[in-house]
């Protein structure tokens, strides 16, 4: 499917490639077009950390660990860590090492939004899923439904408050690039608009169809994702986990369209069954001697038992 | 005796006749100088003191719960458990109000006792295990209706506040409030149809939590059934919770049964066949999700063998049992059954929400003796409350001076 979408492009032409890629991908995948969005090419990542340190600078978190602490360990976020750069070692096709940074994906359709049940997190307009911490009652069921697994949680703390990159929407919002694309020294990161940014990638893998996994990661991954990845290397080896095409909020959409009917079909039933019961009850002459109706014939049975 | 006395007296006199059972206050303390009292006091206080050292520390000092797996002991027992072992109360309610099975009256206050208590403890649980539980009015303020957490948080506030109406009518008869019983009497179909209506969603709702995480939940466990199978099986937890219930109280409070006994062994057979029938419906719901998801050869597995054990040991064969019992008139397998049944009920809470979840990540939580201490002291807690108020108040059977009582 990913691979068609590339080789699609390819059969249409060279020169038209760029303008028809555009429309084609309007039809084809319009969703989250105009969100703000990451193209993360790990092959121009030289692993600086420079990312990781504005990160800290903007979100006033602690400072990264020190280089040594980190080489050859996979890390994952933390509550006072929004992202982190994991090396994968020598695996390069020129031989280099290999980097991915790790952070919110910020899903189109965030699962980690749809079950918050009280819009603490939640998707902007925008792109970016932000957190309104003065909401959060703290239930957790983010960190269950996220499947990139990024919300991280301060159980440390007497209030505590979920943690997360929020693609610094409040930098985003005064027209500013995020605090990690503004830093990066070597153009692994390009922040604009998903549309673009995905015939960028694209566009990329199709010039270097060697070296380029065709694939981008983000494009389908959870129903689409505003942060995006190219790459030489399997995805995998750069501790960027694998998930599902779908959008997560769709698997419950079946069983949660079920209350309006449980709640409309529910009452006429159960009182029909009511209505038939206490019936059976007249006829069986159980019945109204008392003139208490359904109660008489309940104590009338209760007695015969 | 002064005359300040004597004008308090009546006062006084309701307070020994309705409080301290008829003894004077010496006589009553001295009385609850139990061993068991004692245990019980101990467990409660444990559990108290964890709670407070809970919120004075934070949830890091007194759970074992991490970045990878959010919810624990307190999700998985104090409310997953807790509510479906409260189902009995719409089960039996349904029964009796709706269904004309009057036969089931006499049980039906206790279960409804044992459903308010069960869903009070599994709030308190709930509220331990937020992080900022004062934080709970946003769900009017900013809903997140597309969460099925909102729906079971929702459904669970509703059903409490039916519940604690339902329970008021034994309350009424034990204060004598005939005006304010008569107006609840009518109002009480509607209240059985609403505690169906919320039932149905939140029992099955806590099973679709789990949709949203395929990847986390062991594939035998998820199913896009599953909130149909916690539906089933919370009827069936209902069923069985009525028969171990109605067993342990109906020993213990039987000077407290006015008026006839009812033949409590024929209605827990005639219980039997409705568990058979659920349990074995639940069985093939649960195999069909197997054979929905081609999810054959993890039978095979440590896995596979772990979900056998849940299913077929502790549904399958309470099933059998039941049937049994109910068919040949023994009363002792359906009970037997209905105890294997609440096991396995737990058991598939704890699987779904616990154990069987993040099944494939290394160091898997095991829950911290203080939660522990908080789930027993709940448990307690219900245990003491029962018994305080059907020590007091017409459950075990209604005043019979409020004889048209239905409910």
């Amino acid at each position: 499917m990913r691979v068609a979408g590339i080789t699609g492009t390819t059969a249409l032409g060279l020169g038209a490639s760029q303008a028809r890629a555009s429309s084609s991908h309007a039809s084809l995948d319009a969703k989250g077009e105009n969100e703000s969005a990451m193209l993360v090419d790990t092959t121009l990542c030289a692993g600086c950390r420079a990312c990781e340190t504005a990160c800290a600078e903007a979100n006033a978190l602690p400072q990264p660990a020190p280089d040594a602490a980190v080489a050859g360990v996979v890390r994952d976020t933390a509550p006072e860590v929004f992202t982190v750069v994991n090396g994968a070692g020598p695996v390069g096709r020129d031989g280099d090492e290999r980097f991915a940074k790790r952070q919110c994906m910020h899903c189109i359709e965030p699962a980690c939004a749809s079950v918050c049940m009280v819009r603490a997190l939640d998707k902007t307009p925008e792109g970016p899923v932000v957190y309104h911490g003065d909401r959060c009652l703290g239930c957790r069921y983010c960190m269950v439904a996220c499947p990139f697994e990024i919300p991280k949680y301060q159980y440390d703390k007497r209030a505590p408050l979920v943690r997360k990159c929020t693609f610094c929407a409040a930098r985003q919002a005064e027209g500013k690039k995020p605090a990690c694309a503004s830093v990066c020294p070597t153009g692994a990161l390009s922040f604009g608009k998903r549309g673009a940014l995905l015939e960028l990638a694209k566009g990329r893998i199709y010039r270097n169809p060697e070296k380029y996994i065709h694939h981008v990661y983000g494009e389908h991954e959870a129903g689409g994702t505003d942060w995006l990845y190219i790459s030489d290397i399997p995805f995998e080896k750069l501790a960027l986990r694998k998930v599902r095409d779908e959008a997560y909020p769709d698997k419950v959409q079946g069983a949660l369209s079920a209350p309006p009917f449980v709640m409309t079909l529910w009452p006429p039933l159960l009182m029909g069954l009511y209505a038939f019961a206490k019936r059976r009850e007249a006829v069986n002459g159980n019945g109204n001697a008392h003139g208490h109706g359904g109660a008489a014939a309940g104590k009338e049975e209760d007695r015969h038992v | 005796m002064s005359s300040t006395a004597l004008a308090a007296a009546p006062r006084q006199d309701w307070f020994r006749e309705k409080i301290l059972l008829g003894m004077d206050l010496r006589t009553y303390l001295r009385s609850l100088a139990t061993p068991l009292n004692a245990l019980a006091t101990l467990l409660i206080g444990l559990g108290v003191t964890v709670l407070v050292y809970r919120f004075a520390a934070g949830l890091g000092a007194s759970t074992n719960l991490s970045q990878a797996q959010p919810w624990g002991l307190w999700i998985g027992f104090d409310m997953m458990s807790g509510i479906v072992l409260a189902a009995g109360g719409f089960t039996i309610g349904s029964a009796v109000h709706l269904f004309g099975m009057h036969e089931y009256h006499p049980i039906a206050r206790p279960a409804i006792l044992t459903a308010f208590l069960g869903y009070v403890l599994a709030v308190v649980g709930l509220m331990a295990d937020l992080g900022k539980p004062w934080n709970f009015y946003n769900m009017m303020v900013t809903p997140g209706s597309a969460s099925a957490l909102f729906e079971v948080a929702g459904c669970v506030l509703m059903y409490t506040s039916v519940l604690l109406l339902e329970f008021l009518v034994p309350v009424f008869e034990w204060l004598g409030w005939r005006k304010a019983h008569e107006r609840l009497e009518k109002a009480m179909l509607a209240l059985t149809v609403l505690s169906v209506v919320f039932s149905t969603m939140h029992q099955s709702a806590l099973g679709s939590l789990f949709l949203i995480a395929p990847a986390k939940l062991h594939p035998l466990w998820y199913s896009p059934y599953i909130f149909i199978f916690f539906f089933i099986s919370a009827i069936c937890a209902g069923i069985a919770m009525v028969v171990v219930e109605g067993t342990l109280t109906h020993r213990i409070f039987r000077h407290r049964i006015t008026g006839k006994h009812a033949d409590m062994d024929k209605l827990q057979i005639g219980l039997g066949k409705a568990g058979a029938i659920g349990l074995f419906a639940y069985f093939f719901l649960k195999m069909q999700g197997v054979a929905e998801g081609e999810h054959w050869d993890l039978l095979f597995t440590g896995w596979g063998a772990w979900f056998l054990l849940e299913t077929v040991g502790f549904v399958l064969l309470p099933s059998l049992l039941y049937g049994y019992g109910a068919r040949y008139k023994k009363v002792k397998f359906v009970r037997v059954a209905a105890v294997i049944t609440v096991i396995g009920i737990v058991l598939n809470r704890l699987n779904v929400s616990v154990i069987a979840y993040n099944w494939d990540k290394p160091n898997h939580y095991v829950p911290s003796w203080m939660e522990v201490s908080v789930s027993i002291g709940l448990v307690t807690a219900g245990v003491v409350a029962f018994r305080w108020i059907a020590n007091r108040m017409p459950i075990m059977s209604e005043d019979p001076s409020f004889a048209s009582s239905e409910f």
